[in-house]
C-alpha cells in the first residue's frame, strides 16, 4: 500500500550526508544518466509520465522538451524549493533528510536540458534546511557530483542554494524568478513562458523539489516501472502529508491513487471520538473536500473529477470540533497577507471578502453578505496574473457549497456556534 | 549607527563573495540583505545604503524590495524571534492560544499593535504570528530564529521564551543542538555556515510515520523488471501498485 523511495533512507541517521546517501545506492543514476544523449533522458522523464509534483501536475519531461536548444542562450534550471502553500509539508523533511537525491536529479535535469548553472530557491523560514543544503551541496562539489567535468564527463554545473526572504507568492514561477533575479516578487505575464524567456530572459526550466528528486529512481529503474505505479494518467508515487485531527499525523509515501479512507487509516484513524467533517486535498488553494469524498483516488483526475485539485497532497485533515467559517476566514486572511498587489482584484477582491468573512464568522452577516463573498470571488477568478488570486475564494467558496447552514448559523446565534478550545491538540 | 570601517572592510568581502555566487550581480540582493541584517539585527538605512552602493541601484530600489519580504526586519527584533504560526491548521490545533497566552506571559512589550512584531521590554523576545512554516504534521509549530519547535502548547511554549529569557536557549526539535542568534541566523541565509549542518536528526517522528508502517508490513516499491517489459502500462486499475 505504501512504496517508499523517496522517504526509504530518512531513518538512516546519515541520510543527509554523501556518504549515507551513497551507502544507501546514491549517485548511481548520475553516471548512467550522463551516457546517455540529453534527449534520451528527456524522453525517458517523459515516458515514465512523471507530472510536477508542485501541484500544477504538468509533465515534468515535456516541460524539459520546451527548452530550445542550440539557440545559442545559457539556460537554467530554478528548483522551487520555497514550500509555503497551507498545508504542504513535504519538500521541507525531503531535503533535510536527504539533500542529496535533489542534488542528483538536479546534475540530471541540467545535463537533459543543457543548463550549467542551477538555483536551489529554498525556503528561508527553515534554517536548518537551508544549513543541510549548502553542507550536501558543498559535500557534492568536493566530490566531483558538481562543478567542472562532472565525474570526468566533461559536463559543467554550478548550483546555488538562494534561500527567500518570506514571500509566499514567490512559490508561483514568474514571481520566483523575479525574485531570484533580486526584485520585488511579482509574477509576470505568460507568454512569453519561462522555457522562452525565463531567468535573465533566457531558457529556464523550473521544477518542484519532489520533481526532481524523482528523477534519480526513474533513471535507475527504468521509465516503466515507474509508469508502472499510480494509476493510469497519474504515475508513480507521492508524499502525502497528513495533518490535523487525526490520531498519527506524518508523511505516507504511495502510489498516486490511494484514497483518504486509506491514508486515515494508516495515520491510525481520525482522533479518539471524533470524525471527519472537511479536508484539503493538496493545501488552502485546493477546494475543500467532506467526508462524503473519503474514496475517490487521490489522483490528479480522481481528485479533479471531485470539484477540488489533487495539488501538493497536502491533506488537512479537520474534525467536527472545527469551525469551517473560521478555517475559510484565517486562509483568506493568508491570501489578503500574500498578494503582492499586482493586480487590483487580488489585491482589493482578498482585503474585502476579509472584512465580509469576518462579519459571518462574527455573526454579524447577513445573506448579502454571503453573496457579497461568492460575487467578489467569481470577479477575482481569472482577473489575476497568476494562481494566487485565482486561490482566493477557493476556500470560502468550498465552504459555502458544503456548509451553508452552518454559515447561516452563526447569523441565527449571533455569533460562532464552535468552541475552539475543543479542536486543539491537546483537547480532551 | 553607520558601519565603522572594520565592519565596512568585513561586509565588503563577504558581499564580493555573495555577488560571485551569481551570474548576474542584482541577483545577490536578497542574500545581501541578509547580510546587513545580520551585522545589525535588521536592515537599517545604512544597510540600504550598502547594498545600493555595492550594486550600483537607487536605495529606493532596494527598500521596495526589502520591505516586500517578511524575513527583513526594518527595526530592533529580540535576540530570539519566536514565530508562532497562526495559519488556519496550526491555529485550530492551538495556535491561536498559544499565541495569546505568550502575549499574556511575555509582560510589557514595545510597539506591539496585538498583531504583528512585539518585543519585550528587555529586548529579549521578539513575538510575531507567522504563515505556514511547513511542518503541519508536527502542529502546532513555533519557530524560534527560523528553528523548528515542533508539537508544542501552551505550557511548552511559555517554558520555551522562559528559558530563552533566562539564557538557556534549549535546542531545537529538528535543528542543531545549539540554537543561533537571530543575527547568527541571519547570516547563514546570507549563504554563510555555521557548521552546525550535521546535528540533529535526519526526519522528525512524524516525518517517518508512512516509512516505519511501510517497514512493518514488508511494503516496498517494486523492483524493476530485469528486461524491458512490453507495453503494459496502458490498462491500471485506479490506485495501487500493479
Amino acid at each position: 500500500m505504501l512504496t517508499p523511495v523517496l522517504t526509504a533512507n530518512w531513518d538512516q541517521a546519515d541520510s543527509f550526508t554523501l556518504a549515507g546517501y551513497k551507502r544507501t545506492g546514491g549517485y548511481a543514476a548520475l553516471p548512467k544518466a550522463l551516457a546517455m544523449a540529453p534527449d534520451d533522458v528527456i524522453a525517458t522523464v517523459k515516458a515514465a509520465g512523471l507530472r510536477g509534483r508542485g501541484g500544477a501536475g504538468f509533465a515534468t519531461g515535456v516541460k524539459w522538451s520546451f527548452i530550445p536548444q542550440g539557440d545559442g542562450k545559457p539556460h537554467y534550471l530554478t528548483v522551487n524549493a520555497d514550500e509555503s502553500e497551507p498545508g504542504t509539508c513535504k519538500d521541507i523533511p525531503l531535503m533535510m533528510a536527504d539533500p542529496h537525491v535533489l542534488i542528483e536529479g538536479i546534475v540530471i535535469a541540467c545535463f537533459a536540458i543543457r543548463a550549467n548553472n542551477a538555483f536551489i530557491y529554498v525556503r528561508g523560514e527553515a534554517l536548518h534546511v537551508v544549513r543541510r543544503l549548502q553542507f550536501a551541496v558543498a559535500e557534492a562539489y568536493e566530490a566531483g557530483y558538481l562543478g567542472k567535468d562532472i565525474i570526468g564527463t566533461g559536463f559543467d554545473l554550478d548550483v546555488v542554494v538562494h534561500p527567500g526572504a518570506g514571500a509566499y507568492i514567490c512559490g508561483e514561477e514568474t514571481a520566483l524568478l523575479t525574485s531570484l533575479e533580486g526584485y520585488r516578487g511579482l509574477p509576470r505575464n505568460r507568454p512569453p513562458f519561462p522555457a522562452v524567456e525565463g531567468l535573465y530572459a533566457s531558457p529556464t526550466v523550473i521544477n518542484n523539489v519532489e520533481s526532481i528528486a524523482s528523477v534519480p529512481s526513474i533513471i535507475n529503474n527504468g521509465a516503466e516501472w515507474f509508469a508502472d505505479l499510480g494509476s493510469e494518467k497519474s504515475n508513480g508515487f507521492g508524499i502525502f502529508s497528513l495533518s490535523g485531527h487525526v490520531t498519527n499525523p506524518g508523511q505516507f509515501e504511495a502510489p498516486l491513487g490511494i484514497t483518504l479512507r486509506e491514508l486515515i487509516g494508516l495515520a491510525g484513524g481520525m482522533r479518539a471520538g471524533h470524525k471527519l467533517k472537511f479536508w484539503t486535498p493538496g493545501g488552502s488553494s485546493t477546494p475543500l473536500l467532506t467526508d462524503a469524498h473519503l474514496d475517490i483516488p487521490l489522483d490528479f483526475e480522481g481528485v479533479g473529477a471531485a470539484g477540488s485539485m489533487l495539488g501538493t497532497r497536502a491533506l488537512q485533515i479537520f474534525d467536527e470540533t472545527t469551525c469551517v467559517l473560521r478555517a475559510a476566514l484565517r486562509w483568506t486572511e493568508f491570501y489578503q497577507h500574500e498578494s503582492c498587489g499586482k493586480c487590483t482584484p487580488c489585491r482589493e477582491g482578498s482585503y474585502w471578502m476579509v472584512r465580509t468573512i469576518e462579519r459571518l464568522e462574527n455573526g454579524d452577516g447577513t445573506d448579502a453578505d454571503l453573496e457579497t463573498v461568492l460575487d467578489v470571488g467569481s470577479n477575482i477568478i481569472g482577473r489575476a496574473f497568476c494562481a494566487l488570486g485565482d486561490a482566493v475564494p477557493v476556500p470560502i467558496t468550498s465552504a459555502i457549497k458544503y456548509f451553508r447552514d452552518e454559515i447561516i448559523q452563526h447569523q441565527k446565534e449571533g455569533g460562532c456556534p464552535f468552541n475552539p478550545a475543543a479542536s486543539t491538540a491537546w483537547a480532551e | 549607527m553607520p558601519f565603522t570601517e572594520e565592519a565596512l572592510t568585513r561586509l565588503k568581502a563577504d558581499a564580493a563573495e555573495v555577488i560571485g555566487r551569481y551570474p548576474r550581480a542584482r541577483s545577490a540582493l536578497l542574500p545581501l540583505l541578509q547580510l546587513v541584517q545580520s551585522e545589525e539585527g535588521y536592515v537599517s538605512d545604512d544597510g540600504i545604503a550598502f547594498c545600493a552602493e555595492i550594486l550600483g541601484c537607487t536605495q529606493t530600489e532596494v527598500r521596495g524590495v526589502a520591505t516586500f519580504y517578511t524575513m527583513y526586519k526594518h527595526s530592533k527584533v529580540g535576540d530570539y524571534q519566536v514565530g508562532v504560526c497562526t495559519n488556519t491548521l496550526c491555529a485550530i490545533m492551538g495556535g491561536d492560544q498559544i499565541y495569546a497566552e505568550l502575549v499574556e506571559h511575555l509582560g510589557p512589550t514595545v510597539h506591539g499593535d496585538g498583531h504583528h512584531d512585539i518585543v519585550t521590554v528587555d529586548g529579549t523576545i521578539g513575538l510575531e504570528r507567522i504563515e505556514c512554516n511547513a511542518a503541519c504534521d508536527y502542529a502546532p509549530v513555533i519557530m524560534v530564529n527560523w528553528e523548528f519547535f515542533d508539537n508544542m502548547t501552551p505550557e511548552k511554549a511559555k517554558q520555551l521564551v522562559d528559558d530563552l529569557r533566562a539564557g538557556n536557549p534549549p535546542a531545537p526539535t529538528r535543528g542543531p543542538s545549539r540554537l543561533c542568534t537571530w543575527k547568527e541566523a541571519s547570516r547563514i541565509l546570507a549563504g554563510f555556515g555555521d557548521g552546525q549542518a550535521a546535528d540533529g536528526p535526519s526526519a522528525g517522528p512524524a516525518s517517518l510515520v508512512g516509512l516505519k508502517i511501510a517497514k512493518e508490513n514488508g511494503w516496498t516499491a517494486p523492483e524493476p523488471a530485469r528486461e524491458p517489459a512490453p507495453e503494459t502500462a496502458q490498462k491500471k486499475p485506479a490506485g495501487g501498485t500493479k
